[in-house]
């Protein structure tokens, strides 16, 4: 029982952080309907920026109260993160608006690729390793017996996951921009006839993608403090399968599908072997595509001729 | 034409988000010496780059104005209406020349030239999935994984040739072809590419963790080369009371007569393909292929069932991986899963993409090139990849179709002039 909570925590933590980059997939795709193949690369980099911000603040400048460390590192991460998804939609994906379904995906393939390997050469393949920022958290059961170990880190990672989703869902449900989002995720040409800027809203949505994956990059190169310019690739994938697992399209259901799919490998790895706890995650996707393309909370495409 | 300040100014501004952009990734360098970690800075990647955009920028609508002007570049393709016979005796010279080549040139161009066939090989299959079908595979290297393990395994516990093997081989992998393509090909294109990467990552994992069947990371060593009509090419048979090539033609031996061996035979295997190839997209299922791809919605009204159509073009793809795949852990004698990584299947797509979807000769020229390319320039190894990511995102878009797109013959009815009856 305690080892099983032990997994949920684990689970829970690992799900957050899929949840926020699964945002940015699930917006891009409810409104331009491509895969934004590039967006894990997205996350990479935040990891390396939050990664340098903290070792700038800590070593160059000797700063030691934690939370302003933190809440600067967001704050660099997010914007400088944000750039790049604007400009990345910008250079990439805006020429080819209206092409084939399959022409977006490969330049975004390509982007992809170009961005691990930028990064490569510019802050080299080896792994990057830093001193944990936030040490210690709680522990629970017997003094002999298997305790169950809560990380202040992981409690920290939780509550930002919940605060940045609450303000997401805030400014979708009661902005106007927000509103101007789901309308165009609805219909675009007919959003583009009101007179709403529509090229102006998809920016929008890569940016916000960004952002989220921003908070992701920095808080895993917490959690983990362990990154390298691949680590983008992997959490891509898994979190587009949180995405389609909870409905791609939905931002409630990337949120669920993140957390689902956390749950799912922290238990793999607890019960199954840990070498296959990347294996349960594809089969998960394969999986759903197979027998719920729609998701979770999905809605059913409706092919138009 | 716009006042000039305002162009400076739109440069200023994109050169100084460039700037932002790579000031933390290119213009601080993060050290590690052991647990100690400082900051170190490197401006001149910076400037360069916001030089590079600047000038990019300026220099954006003069290069609009002069592609506007000259078309030609977008008319370049191979004529089409060359007369049968010409175009044979072509073909022919072609062949004949690539089968001489080897005995001229020197021993290391003519290894990167087989690696260079088994990528053209990769390329015409995977063309027959992403060109001729329209389904884009992302996992195709899982099927060059299958041919490759497949021939290595078969050989070591059951001691089967090459020769053997190469069918067995294509057999398996049309088999995981069709296995996944079925369940998969009711799927919408994109999420089907995800799913075949998905499948491809499934593939490399399985291959790094069963260690008991495939070795493990650490692969499998002294796989037997092809054979020569049992004729083994090496210094000494392998077997007891074996021949080599050398004893049976009465030869000096040299090494070099393995590496041609092995390239004829990577030619022979190619020219199969594209033999194949060709008869199959004269036959009904190859023009199906390609109506699906232009219109799912027309082929289906018209009795074409297109799960049957996708599954028969994802599965000749697959088994064409397959027959590459065991060339190649015969080439090199020795596989482990880092040779199937996904990087693989971007660069097979990538050959697709650069030759132009449908065009085979194409294919075959990307697929040289880009093998060929990194070898000549080794001291830019490092931007290999860079570039190649590069080069598919600008491709897209300005030359989707690719550098010699696939024309396809076309028959117009003549337009009835007035009068004439």
């Amino acid at each position: 029982m305690l080892e099983f909570s032990q997994q949920i925590i684990n689970g829970l933590t690992l799900g957050s952080i899929y949840a926020l980059i699964a945002i940015g997939y699930t917006m891009v795709y409810g409104i331009i309907g491509m895969i934004n193949f590039a967006h894990g690369e997205i996350y990479m980099i935040s990891a390396y920026i939050g990664l340098i911000t903290i070792t700038a603040l800590t070593v160059q400048f000797g700063v030691e109260n934690v939370p302003l460390i933190l809440l600067f590192t967001l704050a660099v991460s997010i914007l400088i993160t944000s750039a790049y998804g604007w400009t990345i939609e910008r250079v990439a994906y805006r020429p080819l608006r209206g092409s084939p379904r399959l022409i977006p995906l490969i330049s975004a393939i390509g982007m992809s690729i170009f961005l691990q390997n930028y990064v490569q050469i510019g802050q080299g393949a080896r792994d990057l390793s830093m001193q944990p920022l936030i040490s210690g958290g709680w522990r629970f059961g017997p003094e002999d017996g298997f305790q169950v170990y809560l990380s202040y880190m992981q409690v920290l990672i939780a509550v930002v996951t919940v605060l940045f989703m609450t303000a997401l869902t805030l400014f979708i449900a009661r902005s106007r921009l927000g509103r101007a989002c789901r309308a165009c995720s609805q219909d675009l040409t007919m959003t583009n006839l009101l007179g709403i800027d529509t090229n102006r809203v998809i920016s929008l949505t890569f940016v916000l993608g960004a952002a989220l994956a921003a908070v992701a990059g920095v808080l895993i190169s917490l959690y983990i403090g362990k990154i390298n310019p691949f680590i983008g690739f992997e959490a891509g994938i898994k979190a587009f399968t949180a995405a389609v697992l909870g409905g791609i399209g939905s931002i409630p259901g990337a949120m669920l599908g993140g957390v689902i799919l956390g749950l799912a490998e922290s238990f793999a790895s607890a019960y199954l072997l840990t070498e296959y706890k990347d294996v349960v995650a594809f089969s998960l996707l394969v999986l759903v595509l197979l027998f719920r393309p729609t998701g979770l909370l999905g809605k059913p495409e409706i092919e138009k001729v | 034409m716009k006042p000039m300040p305002r162009h400076l100014s739109e440069a200023a501004l994109v050169a100084l988000l460039a700037g932002l952009l790579t000031v933390p990734i290119l213009g601080i360098q993060i050290q590690v010496e052991g647990i100690n970690v400082s900051l170190e800075g490197e401006p001149w990647p910076v400037v360069l780059a916001m030089v590079a955009v600047f000038v990019a920028r300026l220099l954006q609508v003069p290069l609009k104005a002069i592609s506007s002007l000259v078309h030609i570049t977008h008319r370049l393709s191979l004529p089409t209406h060359l007369p049968k016979a010409y175009f044979l005796g072509l073909l022919a010279l072609a062949i004949i020349a690539a089968a001489i080549w080897p005995f001229t040139a020197s021993r290391g161009s003519v290894d990167i030239a087989t690696l260079a066939l088994i990528y053209v090989m990769l390329g015409l299959g995977l063309n027959v999935v992403v060109g001729f079908a329209g389904l884009l595979d992302l996992g195709y290297v899982a099927f060059y994984a299958v041919g490759a393990y497949g021939y290595a395994l078969l050989s070591m516990h059951f001691g089967l040739s090459f020769w053997e093997c190469l069918p067995l081989c294509v057999i398996m992998a049309a088999m995981t072809g069709c296995l996944l393509g079925f369940p998969v090909l009711r799927l919408r294109g994109d999420y089907l590419a995800i799913v075949t990467l998905g499948f491809g990552e499934i593939i490399r994992l399985l291959l790094n963790n069963l260690d008991e069947l495939t070795g493990g990371p650490d692969g499998i060593g002294n796989i037997p080369k092809p054979t020569l009509f049992g004729l083994e090419f090496a210094r000494r048979p392998s077997i007891e009371g074996g021949t080599t090539f050398h004893e049976f033609f009465g030869l000096d031996y040299s090494g070099a007569d393995t590496v041609i061996f092995l390239y004829l035979v990577a030619l022979v295997m190619t020219l199969f393909i594209l033999y194949v190839i060709n008869r199959l997209i004269r036959m009904p299922v190859g023009r199906a292929w390609e109506a699906l791809r232009e219109d799912e919605i027309a082929c289906r009204s018209l009795g074409l069932n297109p799960t049957t159509i996708k599954l028969s073009a994802f599965g000749f793809g697959a088994s064409t991986a397959g027959f590459a795949g065991a060339f190649f852990a015969a080439r090199q004698g020795f596989i482990n899963p880092e040779s199937f990584t996904f990087i693989e299947s971007a660069i097979v797509l990538a050959i697709v993409v650069l030759g132009g979807m449908g065009s085979q000769i194409g294919v075959i020229l990307a697929a040289i090139a880009l093998t060929a390319l990194p070898e000549m320039a080794r001291q830019f190894a490092e931007y290999r990849m860079l570039i190649f990511g590069l080069v598919l995102v600008l491709m897209m878009i300005w030359r989707p179709q690719g550098l010699l797109p696939a024309t396809r013959p076309r028959l117009e009815l003549p337009v009835r002039e007035e009068g004439s009856s």
